[in-house]
């Protein structure tokens, strides 16, 4: 019994072990080094690299992180729930309706992000349109702005809070609904009091997923930011590439996984999170 | 309960929002101008894509990476959701797990260092394969997770009568458990297809000079500046991967 299940195991084992925790040792191990003069790393052994998150340009960008992840998980809070809604409520259509979120979210997410490239940039569809119609004269700069990096993680990542609380609705007993009315209570009453207390478990594990998808958001940044408004992950990025100092690189791709791990441990307690 | 005017209203809007950039982006690749106006149908841009030398190659680089880390992903985890389906083992589901939720620009740092580090003593190149290992990591989980799912609902007695019945352990799992989860196992395959054949920003930091994929090639053509051949290549990968992604869901709902 036991050895067919170590013969099914092996394979995993051994790249969990050999592509994902070695490579996390290493760059643990760098993040405790000193930078090489030509990138790569050295002894002595130092603390600086996480001391220098306390740099107030660093500094800066974390929280700036932080926060765009915070206001994006909150719109697509507010867009994601009342979609759920609707299609926990569209009867046989239901699984039609959720399919239609999930499409766009699995298909290329480069594509997506360049998508809204095409409609913002000074030449784009928006602009274009809007000048044609002579509401503009010139063209809004939409593209390269924190506005722009917002909409493409929204878009990005919305399906990742629909999904959850989608599931939730489904799990919660209707007759709860109908006593709600049978003791008078308003539509509105009814989902404040009875729907969204319900519905907790999924909003949670939804923004959580949000949350951390967008801390940890490269690409939307890199293309609908133009460099101006930079994420961590942009940081990190630039640390093993242009500017060479992985030490530093290490330390700040080890802080942002800190965050994610903490973020979901209280997810995990509850199976919420639920994926495996 | 039915649906409120105002909700229904609602989802218009919001499926719209998921869905027109992509239908927008569609429509303009049968623009016959190069500018974003509206001058008439045309397949010029097509024909520039597919005349793209660079854009040819990342699809044959981008394919190869696709079907050898889907092959192997598809292998390995759906051994794994059987091992685990057997005895539970909280380390790997957590290991996983967490695989599954780190950043992906972390694993592609990650990744890249551990292949310096290790190509040091081999003196070997970054390439494709290292492009189909960092794939294979990163989607195995993606099947588990399906397949693991497939499982949940199985019977283990099915197993045990093939047993009494004289099957070894092995042939209880080739005869008997594995044919069932055959539509679950193509579905995870299909989804880990497009993962693969889509990523970018672990792939553009572990691949070689000579391992430029499809998303990469787009990549830096987005940032050079506006190219309408983008919107033909960036429609058909869409229509692609969306026409596998049905596919899986349907393989998923079924039985």
């Amino acid at each position: 019994m036991i050895r067919l299940r170590a013969w099914c195991l092996t394979p995993s084992l051994l790249m969990l072990g050999g592509l994902f925790l070695i490579p996390l040792a290493i760059i643990f191990s760098y993040s405790v080094l000193s930078r090489g003069p030509y990138g790569g790393v050295e002894q002595p052994f130092t603390w600086e690299n996480y001391a220098r998150l306390a740099d107030p340009l660093y500094l800066s960008i974390l929280l700036r992180s932080v926060l765009y992840s915070a206001i994006a998980t909150t719109v697509c809070l507010l867009m994601g729930f009342p979609l759920a809604l609707f299609i926990s409520r569209s009867g046989p259509r239901r699984n039609l309706y959720l399919s239609l979120v999930a499409l766009p979210f699995w298909t290329s997410f480069l594509v997506r992000t360049y998508a809204w490239m095409f409609l913002l940039r000074d030449t784009g569809l928006i602009n274009t349109t809007l000048q044609s119609l002579g509401l503009i004269n010139e063209p809004l700069p939409l593209l390269y702005n924190p506005f722009a990096v917002m909409i493409g993680l929204v878009y990005g990542y919305l399906p990742f809070l629909i999904l959850p609380i989608y599931a939730s609705l489904e799990r919660l007993d209707k007759s709860l609904l109908e006593a709600a009315a049978d003791l008078g209570a308003r539509p509105l009453t009814a989902l404040m009091q009875v729907i969204l207390p319900l519905s907790m478990p999924g909003i949670r594990a939804g923004s959580v997923l949000v949350f951390i998808s967008c801390l940890g958001a490269y690409l939307t940044p890199d293309l609908l930011g133009g460099g101006k408004t930079i994420m961590i992950g942009n940081v990190v990025q630039n640390q093993f590439t242009a500017a060479r100092d992985w030490p530093f690189g290490a330390a700040l791709s080890l802080v942002l996984m800190l965050f994610v791990m903490l973020l979901l441990m209280p997810l995990l307690r509850r199976k919420e999170g639920g994926l495996l | 309960m039915k649906n409120s005017r105002w909700l229904s209203l609602y989802a218009v809007v919001a499926y719209a929002f998921l869905h027109l950039p992509l239908l927008v982006l569609a429509v303009f690749s049968f623009n016959s101008s190069r500018f974003t106006r509206w001058e008439g149908f045309s397949i010029t841009w097509y024909q520039a894509a597919f005349a793209d030398a660079d854009l040819g190659e990342g699809t044959i680089n981008s394919l190869i990476i696709a079907i050898a880390a889907t092959v192997l992903a598809t292998i390995i985890g759906t051994l794994c959701a059987y091992g685990l389906w057997k005895r539970s083992s909280l380390w790997i589901s957590s290991t996983l797990y967490l695989s599954l939720v780190t950043p992906e620009i972390v694993m592609g740092i990650a990744l890249l260092a551990f292949y310096q580090w290790i190509f040091r003593f081999l003196h070997l190149p970054l390439g494709m394969h290292t492009v189909i290992l960092a794939h294979v990591m990163f989607c195995t989980a993606y099947v588990v997770t399906v397949v693991a799912a497939r499982l949940r609902g199985f019977d283990a007695s099915q197993e045990e009568a093939a047993m009494d019945l004289g099957a070894t352990e092995w042939q209880a799992f080739l005869r008997v458990t594995l044919p069932q989860l055959i539509p679950g196992i193509a579905s995870a395959a299909l989804l880990v297809f497009t993962t693969s054949f889509d990523d970018f920003v672990i792939t553009s930091l572990v691949a070689g000079v000579d391992s430029q994929t499809l998303p990469m090639v787009i990549y830096s053509m987005a940032r050079k500046g506006f190219n309408p051949s983008v919107n033909a290549i960036s429609t058909l990968i869409v229509t692609a991967l969306g026409v596998l992604i049905l596919i899986s869901d349907r393989l998923e709902h079924k039985a």
